[in-house]
């Protein structure tokens, strides 16, 4: 096995978890965390999977640079919306589906 | 040659910043002069394409592969003339919606102009990294646009969006990393050529994760749990951004990546399948739209529907002959335009309705027929586009589609469309029977400006004389 | 663009503009309103005449648009058209002046005759499409414009009656455009053209073609309400009497007898259909729609409702006609829908004219009203004989032709349907008539709205209308032979029709 592939399945694995975590995690900070996770997992399966060659290439450096801003950003986005949340609400979590919104049986 | 490519993309950034600068009030006029030189720029594209086919604009004089390259054909053209054509008259709209409240006009602006800005940088983007910066924008902006209102309904809807499209974008990002790891490249011109029907397994997952990444962006069921809050609870002329557009921009990366990259490695199982969600989408979204008490949420879960009919292409044109292909291929691009311009004026008209009456049940339409008649017929014009009865764009659309399906043998689909369109119908004159009754004696109609009922007639009837220009379109279309 | 192709659109905009326009007119203009609707009116009937006229010394008029790839809009005034065209224009203009007269004071009035003007605009659509695809865009037109119109009362059984019409009509509009579109991919533009086009596709493609047909029959059979797809019609009749005169007795169940009749000539070819055997079930479905509706029309008490499933049962006798292979047949067919157009509009007028009048809805209510109201009950009485067949009436000369036509066609039993649907008419007609005329009134009328003036029985526009139609009831039947007569262009339409197969 060598290293690109290496961390290739780490980013994987990390994204696998950040995906879990999204959907599984009831709490909104956990939830961000674990967006920030995933988009790790992306970033390390996007820088190891192309040095094939040894040298590393700068194209996916660039992409991730990009991709590392567009997840701040995201990050903030999210914070500032969990924050006026708990602010209306007192709960750092969505609230449940309301009962019948999605349901035929209404 | 005056080259329109960057401007499309320039306007809105510029007039959006400005409109940040300035504070409300007067971010509105800019809004609507900037949009108007949109719609004059993606016209102007149009034409040179019909005349000279395709573009492709380096920016900054650097090209492929260090620089980026911006592109633009046919489709691109369509999507971004429909852009615009649908924000004019909804700038018009949300002034005019907004002129009550003050409150909400300080993001509303600015953030739609970044919405624009993206989404037309990305109907012109030419790599698929590119791709992910503008869905991401576009997303962000999205969200930001559904809680400008506050509260809690809408900030809980805007964070529940929030997450689903920021899964949907990482599975897509997840996509582009495998690709590029493969093939060493994010070019779609350059990538197409090198995937062919042998292509390593990696390329198929890397199909898969940005596929399923773009249909939760464009709530295919059963991934479309976020879309009726966010929808039904922004303010109406979010709502008709988002229903109209934003969604259908996540689409046409579908129908981008389906046909033009992965056309090799697609296989009619999976076509089979992305059609059967289809054919859920239309079937559970309209039923769900009849059973809603409240008009934009009716509104809502029929563009869940109307979402449905789009992902028919698939089957019909996978694996087909190259002429019942290309009827399914423009039936289902008609629809996105027809269903855009009908969503957009449905919206726009519900939030007239709810204005005057104040209430958002549809049970507080009585006598709405009387009192907001033009609200009403936009209504019915945008109804027809939706139930797809002729001879608006919604039915030039559904009768490709049925040709296709019927030329291919796969009468299942016609099964599907003609159920969607009765019961699309029901749930259409679900609100038209109540705006017909004898309105409550305690009932209060506040007078409406013009400038929130005749944009959205506007709408509806370009929704409508689509299907008489739809061969111009179709024209469009084909230039390559 | 040159004259003869405006021509069929200045048509369809004589109708459709005045519409919009009032629309957008206030209320209270209700003197503007009549103006616009009777301008309107009254240049389609001069279009119309002037374009008769060209078709008769063979000129055509055609207009072509092309909305998608190899799929035309197409305008055709040919002489089948124009007979449609001529009926419902001449009907409408009466009907608006009745219309006038009976809606005086009642609110929503601007949109009643917006949408009235739509649905004859979309009906001379139907007539006037020159392809099936044209035809299902008019077919439709109308199922949404007629949906306000039996709605218009806002009461909770209008409502319902609205619902049921639209279950029907969207369903039956749904089993077209599959016909539709099946076709238009086996046989490409299914333009309508005399003699049919579909003979020249192989044998291999009969099953196909008869399941379109079996498709296409019910789509066009729900307007047409063949039993058992007419169960909206008597639902439908809780629409305003003009409504139900004009649209449930004339325009939407013509659009789809007239459909009927262009799949089975102009489609299929009438040689064509009796070669696929596609006739008989068709026959057979009529007189099942005929001998039902009248038996079901016995025991209404309700007038505007016996008169509703009289309809059912007279608009059978124009599927039946086409379903009679053979000229004679098809004239009877062809006349019967005009005939029974003039008939049954002179009926529901009158129907209207006891409820507006009198308040009278039933028929047990009607004892004596005929010295009440003589001139309405004359006109009334004409219809009914009409209706049974009585010589020398438009009726007769329908039932002439068509038992004729039976005979030509070998179908004998036709011959006993139609006289059981004559004794079935005469049932629930005479009755009417005998309470009408012989039986006097013991009791106050139910409701009277309009008193005894001067010896005028009633509001002046809405007593002309029903004379003027039973008028022409009795002359379209006294001078049937000569050259300006429903029949005489009847004919010119079978010669026409089978004019590759006359020997």
């Amino acid at each position: 096995m060598n290293a690109p592939l290496i961390y290739a399945l780490t980013g994987a694995a990390l994204f696998v978890f950040g995906v879990t975590g999204l959907m599984l995690q009831a709490h909104l900070l956990r939830k961000i965390l674990a967006f920030n996770v995933m988009g790790s997992g992306i970033f390390l399966v996007l820088v190891g999977l192309a040095q094939r060659t040894g040298i590393p290439d700068p194209v996916p450096q660039a992409m991730v640079l990009t991709g590392i801003v567009v997840a701040i950003a995201a990050t903030a986005l999210a914070l500032a919306l969990a924050r006026q949340l708990l602010d209306q609400s007192g709960e750092m979590r969505l609230p449940e589906e309301e009962a019948g919104k999605d349901k035929l049986d209404v | 040659m005056f080259d329109p490519i960057p401007w499309l993309i320039l306007s809105p950034l510029i007039w959006a910043t400005l409109a940040f600068v300035q504070g409300p009030g007067r971010g509105g006029r800019l809004a609507v002069a900037g949009v108007a030189l949109q719609l004059a720029l993606a016209a102007t594209l149009a034409q040179q394409i019909i005349a000279g086919g395709a573009r492709v604009y380096a920016v900054g004089g650097w090209g492929a592969p260090l620089g980026i390259d911006l592109a633009a054909d046919g489709l691109s053209a369509v999507m971004l003339l429909l852009t615009q054509a649908v924000a004019l008259p909804l700038a018009f709209y949300a002034r005019a919606y907004f002129a009550a409240h003050a409150a909400p006009l300080r993001y509303f602006w600015p953030l739609t102009g970044y919405l624009l800005a993206a989404m037309n940088a990305l109907f012109l983007s030419a790599d698929v990294f590119n791709i992910y910066v503008t869905l991401e924008l576009l997303g962000l902006a999205a969200v930001g646009l559904v809680a400008v209102a506050g509260g809690a309904g809408p900030v809980s809807a805007a964070m529940r969006y929030l997450l689903a499209t920021l899964l949907g974008s990482g599975a897509y990002l997840l996509g582009v990393a495998l690709l590029y790891g493969v093939y060493g490249s994010v070019s779609l011109a350059a990538l197409a050529p090198l995937i062919a029907a042998d292509a390593p397994t990696a390329v198929s997952l890397a199909a898969a994760l940005m596929l399923l990444g773009l249909m939760l962006k464009t709530a295919l069921f059963p991934f479309h749990f976020w879309l009726p809050p966010a929808h039904g609870n922004a303010p109406a002329p979010v709502s008709a951004l988002l229903s109209a557009l934003v969604i259908k921009a996540s689409f046409y990366l579908i129908l981008r990546l389906w046909f033009d990259l992965f056309a090799p490695i697609a296989s009619v199982t999976a076509a089979q399948f992305l059609g059967a969600l289809g054919a859920g989408a239309v079937i559970w979204g309209s039923l769900l739209a009849l059973r809603q008490t409240h008009l934009k949420m009716l509104v809502a879960y029929s563009t869940v529907a109307q979402v449905g009919y789009l992902f028919l292409i698939f089957p019909l044109a996978t694996g087909a002959a190259a002429e019942v292909a290309a009827s399914a291929w423009q039936g289902g691009a008609l629809q996105a335009v027809a269903h855009g311009l009908a969503k957009a004026a449905m919206f726009a008209a519900a939030g007239a309705m709810i204005a005057a009456t104040g209430r958002d049940e549809i049970a507080g339409l009585a006598g709405v027929a009387t009192r907001l008649p033009l609200t009403l017929f936009t209504f019915v014009l945008a109804g027809m586009t939706i139930m797809g009865l002729p001879p608006s764009g919604g039915f030039s659309a559904k009768w490709l589609l049925l040709g296709a399906a019927l030329a291919s043998g796969q009468w299942w689909w016609i099964v599907v469309m003609l159920a969607g369109g009765l019961l699309s119908a029901a749930y259409v004159f679900k609100v038209l029977r109540q705006a017909f009754l004898p309105a409550e004696e305690a009932a209060h109609f506040k007078p409406l400006p013009r400038t929130l009922e005749w944009p959205a007639f506007l709408l509806a009837l370009a929704s409508l004389l689509l299907g008489l220009w739809a061969s111009e379109m179709l024209n469009l279309l084909g230039a390559a | 663009m040159s004259l003869n192709e405006t021509l069929p659109l200045l048509v369809l905009a004589s109708s459709l503009l005045p519409g919009l326009i009032i629309f957008s007119l206030p209320e209270e203009r209700h003197i503007l309103r009549s103006l616009f609707n009777l301008a309107g009116a009254t240049l389609k009937l001069l279009l119309i005449v002037y374009m008769l006229w060209g078709v008769l010394h063979g000129e055509e008029y055609v207009f072509r648009y092309t909305m998608l790839p190899g799929l035309d809009l197409l305008f055709v005034a040919d002489a089948l058209a124009m007979l449609f065209v001529t009926l419902s224009a001449a009907l409408w203009f009466l009907t608006t002046l009745y219309a006038i007269g009976y809606l005086e004071n009642s609110p929503h009035r601007s949109r009643f005759f917006g949408f009235f003007s739509l649905c004859v605009t979309a009906t001379v659509g139907v007539a006037m499409a020159g392809n099936l695809f044209t035809f299902f865009i008019f077919y439709e037109l109308l199922t949404l414009s007629t949906y306000p119109l039996v709605v218009h009362r806002g009461t909770e059984q209008a409502m319902r009656a609205g619902n049921v019409y639209l279950t029907y009509t969207l369903g039956g509009g749904a089993l077209l455009l599959i016909g539709t579109v099946w076709l238009y991919g086996l046989a490409g533009q299914v333009e309508f053209t005399q003699g049919g086009v579909l003979a020249a596709l192989g044998p291999e493609y009969a099953g196909q073609l008869q399941i379109v047909f079996f498709l296409l029959i019910a789509g066009l059979g729900v307007k047409a309400a063949l039993v058992p797809l007419h169960g909206w019609l008597p639902q439908a009749m809780v629409a305003p009497a003009p409504v139900s005169a004009l649209l449930h007795a004339v325009a939407v169940v013509k659009a789809g007898a007239f459909g009927i009749m262009r799949v089975v000539y102009e489609v299929y070819g009438v040689e064509f259909a009796h070669a696929l055997s596609l006739l008989l079930p068709l026959a057979v479905a009529a007189s099942v729609t005929i001998i039902w509706g009248s038996l079901r029309a016995l025991f209404q008490d309700d007038l505007k409702r016996r008169l509703a499933f009289s309809t059912i049962s007279q608009v059978s006798y124009i599927a039946l006609g086409v379903a009679l292979f053979g000229p004679v047949g098809t004239i009877g067919g062809v006349v019967h829908l005009v005939h029974q157009g003039i008939m049954k509009i002179t009926l529901f007028f009158c129907a209207g004219n006891y409820a507006e009048t009198l308040g009278i809805h039933k028929i047990s209510e009607m004892d004596g009203v005929g010295r009440r109201m003589p001139w309405t009950t004359v006109a009334f009485t004409v219809g009914a004989f009409g209706m049974i067949g009585v010589p020398p009436l438009a009726g007769f000369i329908s039932k002439w032709y068509l038992g004729l036509g039976a005979l030509e066609a070998q179908m004998p039993w036709v011959l006993a349907v139609l006289l059981a649907s004559s004794l079935l008419n005469a049932a629930y007609f005479l009755p009417i008539l005998h309470r009408a005329w012989f039986r006097p009134r013991t009791e106050t009328w139910p409701e009277e709205h309009i008193p005894m003036q001067k010896g005028r029985e009633t509001a002046w526009l809405l007593l002309a209308p029903p004379l003027i139609t039973a008028a022409a009831t009795v002359l379209a039947g006294l001078f049937a032979a000569s050259a300006i007569s429903p029949l005489d262009w009847a004919k010119l339409i079978a010669a026409r029709e089978y004019l590759r197969w006359v020997p």
